[in-house]
Protein backbone atom coordinates (compact mmCIF):
# COMPACT_ATOMS: atom_id res chain seq x y z
CA UNK A 1 0.00 0.00 0.00
CA UNK A 2 2.03 2.97 -1.17
CA UNK A 3 1.36 6.33 0.51
CA UNK A 4 -0.79 5.05 3.34
CA UNK A 5 2.10 4.92 5.78
CA UNK A 6 2.90 8.59 5.19
CA UNK A 7 -0.72 9.52 5.71
CA UNK A 8 -0.87 7.55 8.94
CA UNK A 9 2.22 9.24 10.36
CA UNK A 10 0.83 12.61 9.36
CA UNK A 11 -2.42 11.87 11.18
CA UNK A 12 -0.44 10.90 14.28
CA UNK A 13 1.53 14.14 14.21
CA UNK A 14 -1.59 16.29 13.79
CA UNK A 15 -3.20 14.38 16.64
CA UNK A 16 -0.31 15.10 18.98
CA UNK A 17 -0.44 18.79 18.03
CA UNK A 18 -4.14 18.80 18.76
CA UNK A 19 -3.48 17.35 22.20
CA UNK A 20 -1.11 20.22 22.97
CA UNK A 21 -3.46 22.94 21.74
CA UNK A 22 -6.33 21.40 23.68
CA UNK A 23 -4.26 21.34 26.85
CA UNK A 24 -3.23 24.98 26.31
CA UNK A 25 -6.86 25.91 25.79
CA UNK A 26 -7.89 24.35 29.08
CA UNK A 27 -5.01 25.92 31.00
CA UNK A 28 -5.87 29.33 29.53
CA UNK A 29 -9.52 28.90 30.52
CA UNK A 30 -8.75 28.29 34.17
CA UNK A 31 -6.12 31.04 34.25
CA UNK A 32 -8.57 33.46 32.69
CA UNK A 33 -11.11 32.78 35.44
CA UNK A 34 -8.51 33.47 38.10
CA UNK A 35 -7.39 36.67 36.38
CA UNK A 36 -11.00 37.84 36.19
CA UNK A 37 -11.34 37.20 39.89
CA UNK A 38 -8.26 39.32 40.57
CA UNK A 39 -9.71 42.09 38.42
CA UNK A 40 -12.79 42.03 40.63
CA UNK A 41 -10.71 42.06 43.82
CA UNK A 42 -8.77 45.14 42.72
CA UNK A 43 -11.92 47.22 42.30
CA UNK A 44 -12.80 48.19 45.92
CA UNK A 45 -9.31 49.56 46.54
CA UNK A 46 -9.44 51.89 43.55
CA UNK A 47 -12.96 52.96 44.47
CA UNK A 48 -12.07 53.76 48.09
CA UNK A 49 -8.90 55.50 46.97
CA UNK A 50 -10.89 57.70 44.60
CA UNK A 51 -13.31 58.60 47.38
CA UNK A 52 -10.55 59.59 49.79
CA UNK A 53 -8.72 61.63 47.14
CA UNK A 54 -12.04 63.25 46.21
CA UNK A 55 -12.67 64.29 49.81
CA UNK A 56 -9.15 65.53 50.15
CA UNK A 57 -9.14 67.72 47.06
CA UNK A 58 -12.60 68.99 47.95
CA UNK A 59 -11.42 70.01 51.40
CA UNK A 60 -8.26 71.71 50.10
CA UNK A 61 -9.26 73.60 46.96
CA UNK A 62 -6.30 75.98 47.18
CA UNK A 63 -3.66 73.26 47.11
CA UNK A 64 -2.96 72.09 43.59
CA UNK A 65 -0.91 68.95 43.31
CA UNK A 66 1.19 68.79 40.09
CA UNK A 67 -0.62 65.56 39.14
CA UNK A 68 -3.89 67.49 38.98
CA UNK A 69 -2.67 70.45 36.95
CA UNK A 70 -3.17 70.46 33.21
CA UNK A 71 -0.19 71.47 31.10
CA UNK A 72 0.34 72.09 27.41
CA UNK A 73 1.27 68.63 26.04
CA UNK A 74 4.74 68.94 24.54
CA UNK A 75 5.98 65.54 25.68
CA UNK A 76 3.80 62.49 26.06
CA UNK A 77 4.59 59.27 27.87
CA UNK A 78 2.90 56.00 27.01
CA UNK A 79 2.80 53.01 29.32
CA UNK A 80 2.19 50.04 27.05
CA UNK A 81 1.23 46.71 28.57
CA UNK A 82 1.79 43.59 26.50
CA UNK A 83 2.09 39.89 27.19
CA UNK A 84 5.27 37.95 27.85
CA UNK A 85 4.31 35.06 25.62
CA UNK A 86 2.83 34.61 22.19
CA UNK A 87 0.12 32.30 20.85
CA UNK A 88 -2.55 34.72 21.94
CA UNK A 89 -4.08 35.58 18.61
CA UNK A 90 -3.90 39.20 17.50
CA UNK A 91 -3.96 40.58 21.04
CA UNK A 92 -0.51 42.17 21.11
CA UNK A 93 -0.64 43.19 17.47
CA UNK A 94 -3.83 45.15 18.15
CA UNK A 95 -2.35 46.89 21.18
CA UNK A 96 0.78 47.82 19.22
CA UNK A 97 -1.25 49.10 16.30
CA UNK A 98 -3.21 51.32 18.66
CA UNK A 99 0.03 52.52 20.22
CA UNK A 100 1.56 53.36 16.85
CA UNK A 101 -1.57 55.30 15.94
CA UNK A 102 -1.36 57.24 19.19
CA UNK A 103 2.33 57.94 18.66
CA UNK A 104 1.70 59.23 15.17
CA UNK A 105 -1.17 61.37 16.39
CA UNK A 106 0.90 63.03 19.13
CA UNK A 107 3.94 63.40 16.92
CA UNK A 108 1.68 65.05 14.37
CA UNK A 109 0.79 67.60 17.01
CA UNK A 110 4.48 68.25 17.56
CA UNK A 111 4.76 66.40 20.85
CA UNK A 112 7.64 64.15 21.83
CA UNK A 113 6.68 60.58 22.61
CA UNK A 114 8.50 58.26 24.98
CA UNK A 115 7.56 54.78 26.09
CA UNK A 116 7.40 52.64 29.18
CA UNK A 117 7.01 48.98 28.33
CA UNK A 118 5.53 46.26 30.47
CA UNK A 119 5.93 42.77 28.99
CA UNK A 120 8.50 41.13 26.70
CA UNK A 121 6.52 41.34 23.47
CA UNK A 122 6.30 45.13 23.68
CA UNK A 123 10.03 45.40 24.23
CA UNK A 124 10.93 43.29 21.19
CA UNK A 125 8.48 45.24 19.06
CA UNK A 126 9.28 48.81 20.07
CA UNK A 127 13.02 48.30 20.38
CA UNK A 128 13.22 48.54 16.60
CA UNK A 129 11.70 52.01 16.54
CA UNK A 130 13.73 55.07 17.31
CA UNK A 131 11.57 56.11 20.25
CA UNK A 132 13.10 56.55 23.70
CA UNK A 133 12.15 53.77 26.10
CA UNK A 134 12.28 55.14 29.63
CA UNK A 135 11.52 52.04 31.63
CA UNK A 136 10.76 48.39 31.21
CA UNK A 137 9.59 45.47 33.27
CA UNK A 138 8.78 42.00 32.02
CA UNK A 139 8.16 38.46 33.25
CA UNK A 140 5.45 39.55 35.65
CA UNK A 141 3.86 36.13 35.21
CA UNK A 142 0.19 35.30 35.43
CA UNK A 143 -0.13 37.02 38.78
CA UNK A 144 1.32 40.51 38.53
CA UNK A 145 2.10 42.16 41.86
CA UNK A 146 1.94 45.83 42.69
CA UNK A 147 5.46 45.70 44.06
CA UNK A 148 6.89 44.69 40.68
CA UNK A 149 5.31 47.71 39.04
CA UNK A 150 6.26 50.42 41.54
CA UNK A 151 9.69 51.16 40.11
CA UNK A 152 8.54 51.24 36.52
CA UNK A 153 5.65 53.56 37.26
CA UNK A 154 7.84 55.78 39.41
CA UNK A 155 10.18 56.47 36.49
CA UNK A 156 7.25 57.88 34.55
CA UNK A 157 5.82 59.81 37.52
CA UNK A 158 9.21 61.33 38.26
CA UNK A 159 9.56 62.37 34.63
CA UNK A 160 6.12 63.96 34.86
CA UNK A 161 7.01 65.76 38.07
CA UNK A 162 10.25 67.01 36.55
CA UNK A 163 8.33 68.42 33.60
CA UNK A 164 9.84 66.00 31.09
CA UNK A 165 6.38 64.63 30.40
CA UNK A 166 3.16 66.61 30.24
CA UNK A 167 0.79 63.75 29.72
CA UNK A 168 0.85 60.09 30.68
CA UNK A 169 -1.30 57.51 28.96
CA UNK A 170 -1.85 53.83 29.62
CA UNK A 171 -2.42 51.41 26.73
CA UNK A 172 -3.53 47.87 27.45
CA UNK A 173 -5.88 45.19 26.17
CA UNK A 174 -9.30 45.72 27.66
CA UNK A 175 -11.20 42.61 28.65
CA UNK A 176 -14.69 43.12 27.20
CA UNK A 177 -15.71 39.48 27.36
CA UNK A 178 -14.25 36.09 26.59
CA UNK A 179 -14.56 36.57 22.84
CA UNK A 180 -13.67 40.26 22.64
CA UNK A 181 -10.57 42.08 23.82
CA UNK A 182 -9.81 45.48 22.43
CA UNK A 183 -6.97 47.91 22.98
CA UNK A 184 -7.91 50.67 25.41
CA UNK A 185 -6.21 54.00 26.06
CA UNK A 186 -6.60 55.70 29.39
CA UNK A 187 -5.18 58.98 30.58
CA UNK A 188 -3.30 58.60 33.84
CA UNK A 189 -1.84 62.08 34.19
CA UNK A 190 -2.96 64.75 34.70
CA UNK A 191 -5.81 63.23 36.66
CA UNK A 192 -8.75 64.86 34.94
CA UNK A 193 -11.91 64.15 36.83
CA UNK A 194 -12.21 61.78 39.70
CA UNK A 195 -15.42 59.87 39.74
CA UNK A 196 -16.74 61.17 43.06
CA UNK A 197 -20.47 60.89 42.83
CA UNK A 198 -20.74 59.19 46.20
CA UNK A 199 -19.79 62.32 48.10
CA UNK A 200 -22.76 63.65 49.93
CA UNK A 201 -21.09 64.91 53.05
CA UNK A 202 -18.24 67.36 53.16
CA UNK A 203 -15.79 67.77 55.95
CA UNK A 204 -12.18 68.44 56.61
CA UNK A 205 -9.81 65.97 58.16
CA UNK A 206 -7.24 66.08 60.84
CA UNK A 207 -4.03 65.45 58.91
CA UNK A 208 -1.10 63.50 60.13
CA UNK A 209 1.38 64.86 59.08
CA UNK A 210 0.21 67.45 56.52
CA UNK A 211 -2.32 67.37 53.69
CA UNK A 212 0.12 67.84 50.83
CA UNK A 213 2.31 64.96 51.95
CA UNK A 214 -0.65 62.63 52.33
CA UNK A 215 -2.16 63.63 49.01
CA UNK A 216 1.13 62.90 47.30
CA UNK A 217 1.30 59.43 48.82
CA UNK A 218 -2.31 58.75 47.94
CA UNK A 219 -2.04 59.91 44.34
CA UNK A 220 1.04 57.79 43.76
CA UNK A 221 -0.67 54.71 45.14
CA UNK A 222 -3.76 55.47 43.13
CA UNK A 223 -1.80 55.65 39.88
CA UNK A 224 0.07 52.47 40.72
CA UNK A 225 -3.19 50.71 41.37
CA UNK A 226 -4.44 51.90 37.97
CA UNK A 227 -1.40 50.41 36.24
CA UNK A 228 -1.81 47.25 38.31
CA UNK A 229 -5.42 47.01 37.18
CA UNK A 230 -4.26 47.43 33.60
CA UNK A 231 -1.72 44.64 34.03
CA UNK A 232 -4.27 42.27 35.56
CA UNK A 233 -6.79 43.09 32.87
CA UNK A 234 -4.13 42.42 30.27
CA UNK A 235 -3.50 38.99 31.76
CA UNK A 236 -7.23 38.22 31.64
CA UNK A 237 -7.32 39.35 28.02
CA UNK A 238 -4.23 37.34 27.16
CA UNK A 239 -5.75 34.19 28.60
CA UNK A 240 -9.07 34.75 26.86
CA UNK A 241 -7.35 35.41 23.54
CA UNK A 242 -5.17 32.35 23.94
CA UNK A 243 -8.18 30.26 24.85
CA UNK A 244 -10.00 31.32 21.68
CA UNK A 245 -6.90 30.91 19.50
CA UNK A 246 -6.20 27.45 20.88
CA UNK A 247 -9.82 26.42 20.47
CA UNK A 248 -9.65 27.43 16.81
CA UNK A 249 -6.37 25.53 16.44
CA UNK A 250 -7.85 22.39 18.00
CA UNK A 251 -10.91 22.61 15.74
CA UNK A 252 -8.73 23.04 12.67
CA UNK A 253 -6.62 20.08 13.72
CA UNK A 254 -9.80 18.01 14.05
CA UNK A 255 -10.90 18.99 10.56
CA UNK A 256 -7.48 18.16 9.17
CA UNK A 257 -7.54 14.76 10.84
CA UNK A 258 -10.94 14.00 9.32
CA UNK A 259 -9.75 14.93 5.86
CA UNK A 260 -6.60 12.89 6.19
CA UNK A 261 -8.58 9.96 7.50
CA UNK A 262 -10.80 10.13 4.42
CA UNK A 263 -7.81 10.18 2.09
CA UNK A 264 -6.26 7.32 4.00
CA UNK A 265 -9.44 5.21 3.78
CA UNK A 266 -9.75 5.87 0.07
CA UNK A 267 -6.15 4.88 -0.55
CA UNK A 268 -6.61 1.74 1.50
CA UNK A 269 -9.80 0.83 -0.35
CA UNK A 270 -8.14 1.44 -3.72
CA UNK A 271 -5.25 -0.81 -2.76
CA UNK A 272 -7.59 -3.61 -1.70
CA UNK A 273 -9.65 -3.32 -4.88
CA UNK A 274 -6.51 -3.37 -6.95
CA UNK A 275 -5.23 -6.50 -5.21
CA UNK A 276 -8.58 -8.26 -5.62
CA UNK A 277 -8.79 -7.49 -9.30
CA UNK A 278 -5.24 -8.77 -9.73
CA UNK A 279 -6.15 -12.03 -8.02
CA UNK A 280 -9.33 -12.37 -10.08
CA UNK A 281 -7.42 -11.53 -13.25
CA UNK A 282 -4.73 -14.07 -12.38
CA UNK A 283 -7.31 -16.82 -11.70
CA UNK A 284 -9.08 -16.11 -15.00
CA UNK A 285 -5.82 -16.41 -16.92
CA UNK A 286 -5.15 -19.93 -15.55
CA UNK B 1 -27.15 47.98 75.55
CA UNK B 2 -24.76 47.23 72.76
CA UNK B 3 -21.51 49.10 72.55
CA UNK B 4 -21.30 51.57 69.66
CA UNK B 5 -19.45 50.22 66.65
CA UNK B 6 -17.57 51.61 63.71
CA UNK B 7 -17.38 50.00 60.29
CA UNK B 8 -13.92 48.89 59.23
CA UNK B 9 -12.75 48.19 55.68
CA UNK B 10 -9.24 46.94 55.07
CA UNK B 11 -8.47 46.77 51.37
CA UNK B 12 -5.32 46.38 49.31
CA UNK B 13 -4.82 46.78 45.59
CA UNK B 14 -4.76 43.01 45.24
CA UNK B 15 -7.91 42.30 47.21
CA UNK B 16 -10.24 42.98 50.11
CA UNK B 17 -8.81 41.86 53.42
CA UNK B 18 -11.44 42.65 56.05
CA UNK B 19 -14.81 44.28 56.24
CA UNK B 20 -17.06 44.45 59.28
CA UNK B 21 -18.02 46.32 62.45
CA UNK B 22 -15.60 46.96 65.30
CA UNK B 23 -15.63 48.53 68.71
CA UNK B 24 -12.07 49.73 68.40
CA UNK B 25 -9.30 49.80 65.81
CA UNK B 26 -5.57 50.25 66.30
CA UNK B 27 -3.34 51.26 63.40
CA UNK B 28 0.37 52.09 63.03
CA UNK B 29 0.15 55.70 61.80
CA UNK B 30 3.31 57.36 60.59
CA UNK B 31 3.44 59.51 63.76
CA UNK B 32 2.81 56.67 66.21
CA UNK B 33 0.16 54.08 66.93
CA UNK B 34 -3.43 55.27 66.84
CA UNK B 35 -6.45 53.86 68.62
CA UNK B 36 -9.75 54.69 66.94
CA UNK B 37 -13.11 54.40 68.65
CA UNK B 38 -16.56 55.02 67.12
CA UNK B 39 -17.37 58.69 66.45
CA UNK B 40 -13.71 59.57 66.05
CA UNK B 41 -13.07 62.91 64.35
CA UNK B 42 -12.31 62.68 60.60
CA UNK B 43 -8.65 61.91 60.17
CA UNK B 44 -6.31 61.10 57.36
CA UNK B 45 -2.89 59.62 57.86
CA UNK B 46 -0.28 57.50 56.19
CA UNK B 47 0.61 54.19 57.78
CA UNK B 48 3.96 52.54 58.30
CA UNK B 49 4.66 48.83 58.40
CA UNK B 50 3.04 47.19 61.39
CA UNK B 51 -0.10 45.57 62.64
CA UNK B 52 -3.68 46.72 62.42
CA UNK B 53 -5.75 45.41 65.30
CA UNK B 54 -9.53 45.21 65.07
CA UNK B 55 -11.76 44.50 68.09
CA UNK B 56 -15.06 43.13 66.93
CA UNK B 57 -18.29 43.56 68.98
CA UNK B 58 -18.25 39.90 70.04
CA UNK B 59 -15.02 40.54 71.89
CA UNK B 60 -12.71 38.94 69.35
CA UNK B 61 -9.50 40.49 68.17
CA UNK B 62 -8.28 40.35 64.60
CA UNK B 63 -4.72 41.12 63.63
CA UNK B 64 -3.61 42.19 60.19
CA UNK B 65 -0.16 42.93 58.99
CA UNK B 66 0.21 45.91 56.68
CA UNK B 67 3.36 46.91 54.85
CA UNK B 68 2.29 50.56 54.95
CA UNK B 69 -0.54 52.46 53.34
CA UNK B 70 -3.11 55.07 54.25
CA UNK B 71 -5.78 55.40 56.90
CA UNK B 72 -9.00 57.32 56.56
CA UNK B 73 -11.26 57.83 59.52
CA UNK B 74 -14.82 59.09 59.33
CA UNK B 75 -17.13 59.15 62.36
CA UNK B 76 -18.81 55.89 61.37
CA UNK B 77 -16.22 54.36 59.11
CA UNK B 78 -12.54 53.46 59.06
CA UNK B 79 -10.82 52.64 55.79
CA UNK B 80 -7.35 51.15 55.72
CA UNK B 81 -5.78 51.28 52.27
CA UNK B 82 -3.04 48.74 52.78
CA UNK B 83 0.09 48.36 50.69
CA UNK B 84 0.98 44.86 49.74
CA UNK B 85 4.53 45.91 49.12
CA UNK B 86 7.28 47.41 51.21
CA UNK B 87 7.60 51.11 50.62
CA UNK B 88 10.30 53.56 51.45
CA UNK B 89 11.70 56.44 49.49
CA UNK B 90 15.03 54.73 48.86
CA UNK B 91 13.51 51.41 47.88
CA UNK B 92 11.20 53.07 45.40
CA UNK B 93 14.20 54.89 44.05
CA UNK B 94 16.15 51.66 43.65
CA UNK B 95 13.20 50.04 41.91
CA UNK B 96 12.92 53.00 39.56
CA UNK B 97 16.63 52.80 38.80
CA UNK B 98 16.30 49.11 38.07
CA UNK B 99 13.40 49.75 35.71
CA UNK B 100 15.44 52.37 33.88
CA UNK B 101 18.41 50.06 33.59
CA UNK B 102 16.25 47.29 32.26
CA UNK B 103 15.08 49.65 29.59
CA UNK B 104 18.58 50.77 28.72
CA UNK B 105 20.09 47.34 28.50
CA UNK B 106 17.06 45.25 27.84
CA UNK B 107 18.84 42.06 28.73
CA UNK B 108 20.91 42.36 31.83
CA UNK B 109 20.72 41.10 35.34
CA UNK B 110 19.17 43.58 37.75
CA UNK B 111 21.08 42.17 40.71
CA UNK B 112 23.14 44.42 42.94
CA UNK B 113 20.33 46.79 43.84
CA UNK B 114 19.74 45.62 47.37
CA UNK B 115 20.63 48.76 49.24
CA UNK B 116 20.94 49.35 52.94
CA UNK B 117 17.52 50.98 52.99
CA UNK B 118 16.00 47.90 51.48
CA UNK B 119 17.64 45.70 54.08
CA UNK B 120 16.48 48.01 56.89
CA UNK B 121 12.90 48.07 55.66
CA UNK B 122 12.96 44.30 55.34
CA UNK B 123 14.19 44.13 58.91
CA UNK B 124 11.45 46.48 60.17
CA UNK B 125 8.89 44.39 58.39
CA UNK B 126 10.22 41.16 59.82
CA UNK B 127 10.28 42.68 63.33
CA UNK B 128 6.67 43.84 63.01
CA UNK B 129 5.61 40.42 61.82
CA UNK B 130 7.45 38.78 64.72
CA UNK B 131 5.78 41.10 67.21
CA UNK B 132 2.41 40.22 65.78
CA UNK B 133 3.15 36.49 66.03
CA UNK B 134 4.33 36.91 69.61
CA UNK B 135 1.14 38.64 70.60
CA UNK B 136 -1.00 36.04 68.86
CA UNK B 137 0.85 33.31 70.73
CA UNK B 138 0.24 35.06 74.05
CA UNK B 139 -3.45 35.39 73.25
CA UNK B 140 -3.71 31.69 72.53
CA UNK B 141 -2.12 31.08 75.92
Amino acid sequence: MPGTKEIRSKIASVKSTQKITKAMQMVATSKMRRAQERMRLARPYAQKMRNVIGHLTEANPDYRHPFLVRREPRAVGLIVISTDRGLAGALNANVFKQTLLLMREWQGKGAQVSLCLIGTKGLTFFRRLSVPILANVSHLGDRPHVKDLIGTVKVMLDAYRAGELDRLLLVNAQFVNTMTQKPAVEQLLPIEALDIEGLQEHWDYIYEPEAAYILDGLLMRYLESQVYRGAVENVASEMAARMVAMKAASDNAGKLINELQLIYNKARQAAITKELSEIVGGAAAV
Amino acid sequence: MQAPTIHVDIVSAEGEIFSGPATMVFAPASQGELGITPRHAPLLSLLKAGEVRVQTPDGEQHFFFVGGGALEVQPTKVTVLADTALRARDIDEAAALAAKQRAEEALRDKAGHITQAEALAELARAAAQLKLLERLRKLRG
